[in-house]
C-alpha cells in the first residue's frame, strides 16, 4: 500500500439501462440482463438510446443547458453523478481537482446540413452555396456545443472543477489514455484527486457516419456483441451513454474519510499495428502485462466493440485463457466510443466493491464465473485502433 | 556541471529539436528571418470563395501540396514535416523516435467536399440516410481516416516510430502548450527519456471561419490584410485565423547531454488553471489566467523578477489583450512596464491548436538568437494597455527566460516558462 495508490471513489454512469450505479448494478446482475434498443429511428441500424434524463438535476441553470447539445449535457450530467457519488462537490476540492476528458465532437445541425446538400444538386458553385447557407443558418453558439474541449469547459462551468482541464481525442484510445494519464498523475504525486471520463451520444446521423465511413456498423436485428460475425454490416451497435470516475490518492481519500470502490492498477495501453501484427497475440501480450491469466479465475469486463476483426481477435486471445470469463457490456449498452474504457473500469470497480460478479451478458458465448472478484480486468480493444487494459483491485 | 534534477527533484527537461511551419514559410530559418524583419504572413483568402463572408483574410499555409486537400491531410502534412525537422535537428532516428507522441490538433470533421460527393452518389431519400448508405459502401479508408480523431497521430506514430499509444489532445487555443506540458510531465514522471510534442492546425475552411465569425472573434479589417492583426492596439477588432505547426523534441537533460545532443533550451515550468466563468469569456478579474501564470512560475522555481520576456497570447481581440494585460500586470506589478511583451500573432495570425507550440518554438529561438520579434501594426496603442510590446521592429536583448501564454475557449489557460540554459 502506498499513499499514492489510485483509488476509485466516485462513479457516474448513464446508459440505455438508466443512470447511476445502483440502476446499472441491478440491471446488469439480473438473472437474464436485457438490452434496451431502438430500431425505428435510424434504420437499418439499431441503437441503445438514452434513458429519460432530468438534466436539471445536474445542470440546474437553464441557460447552461441551452448552451449545450445532448452530448455535452450527457457528459456534464455523468460527471456530476460521479462528483456527487464521491461527495466531492465542494468549492475547495473542485477548485484543486484536475480533469481529463476523452471526447469526440459535438452534434452538427442536421437540418442545416440537409438543406445545403439538397440545394447542392442544382448548383455548380457548392463553395459559394456553403458560405451563403452557413452564414445565415448556423446558430452562433452551436460551434461551442461542437467543440471537443467544451465538454470539459462545461464541467468547469457547471461543477466548478478548475484545477486543470485537458481533453484527449481519438475514439476508444482517448478514453484509455485519459484514465492512464489521470492515474499516472496521482501515482506520481502530481494530482491528489482527478475527474476522468467521457460521454457519447449516438442518436445523431453524423455520429453513426463516423463509423459507417468504414462500414463498421451492424445492420438489421440486434444480436449480442460476440454473435455478429456473418451478419450484415460491420458488427458495431452503438449506444448513448457516459462514464466518469473520481480517482483519488489513497492519502487524499483517507484524509477526507472516503471509502473507495476499488483500486486502479497500472493501465497498459498500446497501438498495435494491426495490418502488420497479429492482434490476438498482441492482446494476449497486453493481458500478460496486466497480470492475466494469473493462475486463478478472473472476471474480465470487456469493452469489445463488435467490429468483426477486432472482436474475433479478442475472442481468440481470451479463449486461450480458460480461467478468464469475459463480460462484453456492449451487448447491453452498445458501443460508447470514447467512454468505452472508463465504462469498463467503472463496471469492474462495482464488481470489486460488491464482491460479486456479473452473470453472462450473452449466455451462449460467455462462460459462467464463480471465482472471486478481488481483482477484475477491464479491457478495451478499439474497433479500428488502439488498445488498453487495467486491473481493478480491492482497495484494501 | 548542469544539474539533472530541478528544485522539486524531477528530471530537468531540455529541448533538443525544433520544427516550424507558418504562413511565413517552412522551417525555422525562413520563419525566423521573416519574423525578425517584421513581415506579415496574413493575406487574402484564396482557398475558398469569400462571397457573403465578413472576413476575407487569413494566415493559411497555402504553399504545400496538401494545402488544398482538406483539414486532415494538411494538418498531418505539417505535423510530419515539423516533426522531421525537429527530430533531424535533435540527431535522432526519423523512423524510430523511441518516445511517446503528444499531438495537439483540431477536432476533425468530415470535409464538405466529401459530404457533397457522398450525397451526390446517392439516389434518393433524406440527406443523412443517403450519405450513410453511400458511406458504408466505400471501399477505402481514406475518407474514414479524415474523420477519425485518432488517425493523424496513429499515422505519425507509424511513420516516426514513436512509442506506445499516441495522445491527441485539444484544449482549444491552448492545445499546443498542453502538448508540450504533457511531454514535460511524462519525462518528469520518469516514463520516458524523450517525448515528441507537436501542435498542428490546418483547419481553415469556410465553415471554420464562419463559426468564429458568428462569435465575433475575427478581424474584419480586410482592406490591408497584413495590417489586420494588431495586438494591444486601440483599433484591434479580432484575431486573424491562421494555420501552422511546430514540433519540439523534449528530452531529459541527462539523456540529452549523455548522447552529446545540442541543448536548445530548457522547459522550466508549466502551469494551468481552468476558468469556470463562461464558455468564451474570461472571469472579469482575470484570476484563472493569473493563477496559471503563477503556477507556471512556481513550477519553474522562478520568481516574477526572473522573467526576461513574455511571449504573449496576444490574439488582437479586444477581450483577450485586455485580460492578458490585466493578468500580467497583476502578477508582475509595476515591473511589467519594463518587461518586453510581444505577440507573434501580429505577423502569423492565430494558429489555433498549433499556437502554443509555434510560440514556444519562437520563444526558444528568441533566447538563442538574443533577438525579440516585434509586435507589428502597433501604430495606435491602446492607452489602457501600458506594455512594452516591442513595437514594429525587432530588438536585440539578452533573454534568458520567457513566459509563453496560451488561453482558449472553454476556460483553458496554460502557461509555459522556458529558459535558455539549465541552472
Amino acid at each position: 500500500m502506498s499513499p499514492n495508490d489510485v483509488l476509485i471513489t466516485g462513479i457516474g454512469l448513464v446508459s440505455s439501462l438508466g443512470e447511476g450505479i445502483d440502476a446499472h448494478w441491478q440491471k446488469l446482475t439480473a438473472d437474464r440482463p436485457q438490452p434496451v434498443t431502438d430500431d425505428a429511428r435510424f434504420p437499418p441500424y439499431v441503437v441503445h438510446p438514452l434513458p429519460a434524463i432530468d438534466w436539471g438535476l445536474q445542470i440546474p441553470k437553464r441557460g447552461d443547458q441551452r448552451q449545450m447539445e445532448t452530448w455535452q449535457r450527457l457528459g456534464t450530467y455523468a460527471a456530476g453523478l460521479a462528483l456527487d457519488d464521491a461527495a466531492i462537490k465542494d468549492e475547495t476540492l473542485c477548485a484543486t481537482m484536475d480533469m481529463v476528458v476523452a471526447a469526440g465532437g459535438g452534434e452538427r445541425d442536421e437540418a442545416v446540413d440537409a438543406t445545403i446538400l439538397e440545394a447542392s444538386t442544382a448548383r455548380n458553385d457548392r463553395d459559394v452555396l456553403l458560405n451563403e447557407k452557413l452564414t445565415t443558418d448556423l446558430r452562433p453558439t452551436l460551434f461551442l456545443a461542437q467543440l471537443s474541449n467544451l465538454l470539459a469547459g462545461n464541467i468547469s462551468i457547471v461543477h466548478k472543477v478548475t484545477g486543470s482541464s485537458r481533453t484527449f481525442m481519438g475514439e476508444e484510445g482517448a478514453g484509455v489514455a485519459a484514465v492512464e494519464t489521470a492515474a499516472a498523475r496521482i501515482r506520481s504525486g502530481q494530482s491528489s484527486h482527478m475527474l476522468v471520463g467521457a460521454a457519447f451520444q449516438t442518436e445523431h446521423n453524423d455520429m453513426l457516419l463516423g463509423y459507417e465511413l468504414a462500414g463498421y456498423l451492424h445492420r438489421g436485428p440486434w444480436k449480442p456483441v460476440w454473435q455478429r460475425q456473418g451478419s450484415e454490416g460491420g458488427g458495431v451497435v452503438t449506444g448513448s451513454g457516459g462514464a466518469f470516475l473520481v480517482l483519488e490518492s489513497r492519502e487524499h481519500a483517507q484524509k477526507r474519510g472516503r471509502k473507495a470502490y476499488a483500486q486502479l492498477g497500472p493501465v497498459f495501453s498500446d497501438r498495435v499495428r494491426r495490418r502488420k501484427q497479429d492482434l490476438a497475440a498482441e492482446i494476449a501480450t497486453l493481458a500478460a502485462k496486466a497480470g492475466v491469466p494469473g493462475g486463478r479465475p478472473t472476471l474480465a469486463i470487456s469493452g469489445v466493440s463488435g467490429a468483426h476483426a477486432a472482436t474475433a481477435a479478442e475472442k481468440k486471445a481470451f479463449e486461450a485463457m480458460p480461467d478468464v470469463a469475459l463480460r462484453g457490456f456492449s451487448t447491453l449498452v452498445g458501443h460508447l466510443k470514447e467512454a468505452q474504457f472508463p465504462f469498463a473500469v467503472a463496471l469492474a470497480a462495482l464488481a470489486v466493491a460488491n464482491r460479486a460478479a456479473y452473470p453472462a451478458f450473452d449466455a451462449e458465448t460467455e462462460k459462467p464465473f464463480s471465482g472471486d472478484t478481488t481483482s477484475v480486468l477491464a479491457t478495451t480493444i478499439g474497433y479500428h485502433q488502439f488498445e488498453g487494459m487495467a486491473q481493478v483491485l480491492a482497495a484494501d | 556541471m548542469a544539474k539533472f534534477t530541478d528544485h522539486f527533484g524531477r528530471p530537468v527537461v531540455a529541448v533538443t529539436g525544433i520544427g516550424v511551419i507558418t504562413s511565413l514559410g517552412v522551417g525555422k530559418q525562413d520563419n525566423w528571418d521573416a519574423l525578425t524583419s517584421g513581415r506579415s504572413g496574413i493575406h487574402p483568402i484564396t482557398r475558398f470563395p469569400t462571397d457573403h463572408l465578413n472576413t476575407r483574410i487569413c494566415g493559411t499555409v497555402d504553399f504545400l501540396e496538401s494545402s488544398s486537400r482538406g483539414a486532415s491531410p494538411l494538418t498531418y502534412d505539417m505535423a510530419e514535416t515539423t516533426a522531421r525537422e525537429a527530430i533531424g535537428e535533435a540527431g535522432l532516428s526519423s523512423d524510430d523516435f523511441g518516445g511517446p507522441l503528444f499531438l495537439a490538433s483540431p477536432p476533425v470533421e468530415l470535409d464538405w467536399a466529401d459530404r457533397f460527393n457522398l450525397y451526390a452518389a446517392g439516389k434518393d431519400g433524406p440527406a443523412a440516410a443517403r450519405v450513410l448508405e453511400i458511406a458504408r459502401g466505400l471501399n477505402s479508408l481514406d475518407v474514414f481516416e479524415t474523420a477519425q480523431f485518432g488517425s493523424i497521430a496513429d499515422r505519425l506514430a507509424d511513420e516516426l516510430g514513436t512509442r506506445g499509444l499516441p495522445i491527441t489532445l485539444s484544449t482549444a487555443c491552448a492545445s499546443g502548450a498542453t502538448a508540450i506540458q504533457l511531454g514535460v510531465e511524462a519525462i518528469r514522471r520518469g516514463e520516458c527519456d524523450r517525448a515528441l510534442s507537436i501542435g498542428a492546425d490546418g483547419s481553415v475552411t469556410a465553415e471554420a471561419l464562419i463559426r468564429f465569425s458568428l462569435l465575433s472573434a475575427l478581424s474584419t479589417q480586410n482592406d490591408v490584410p497584413e495590417k489586420a492583426s494588431k495586438p494591444f492596439s486601440r483599433d484591434r477588432d479580432g484575431f486573424v485565423i491562421a494555420e501552422g505547426a511546430a514540433a519540439l523534441v523534449l528530452e531529459s537533460l541527462e539523456s540529452a547531454l549523455s548522447r552529446g545532443a545540442n541543448v536548445l533550451g530548457i522547459l522550466r515550468g508549466c502551469g494551468e488553471r481552468a476558468d469556470d466563468f463562461h464558455r468564451t469569456r474570461s472571469k472579469p478579474d482575470g484570476s484563472p489566467a493569473i493563477a496559471a501564470v503563477r503556477a507556471a512560475l512556481s513550477d519553474a522555481g522562478l520568481s516574477e523578477d526572473e522573467i526576461s520576456y513574455v511571449n504573449a497570447h496576444g490574439t488582437s481581440t479586444p477581450e483577450n489583450d485586455k485580460m492578458e494585460h490585466l493578468s500580467l500586470s497583476t502578477v508582475f506589478g509595476e515591473r511589467i512596464r519594463k518587461i518586453p511583451v510581444s505577440s507573434n500573432k501580429s505577423m502569423i495570425g492565430h494558429t489555433l491548436s498549433a499556437a502554443g507550440a509555434v510560440e514556444a518554438a519562437f520563444s526558444l529561438m528568441t533566447m538563442r538568437e538574443g533577438v525579440i520579434p516585434p509586435t507589428i501594426n502597433y501604430d495606435n496603442p491602446d492607452p489602457a494597455i501600458e506594455l512594452d510590446v516591442v513595437p514594429n521592429t525587432k530588438r536585440s536583448a539578452d533573454v534568458s527566460t520567457v513566459l509563453s501564454n496560451s488561453f482558449g475557449f472553454g476556460g483553458q489557460n496554460t502557461c509555459l516558462v522556458l529558459a535558455r540554459e539549465p541552472v
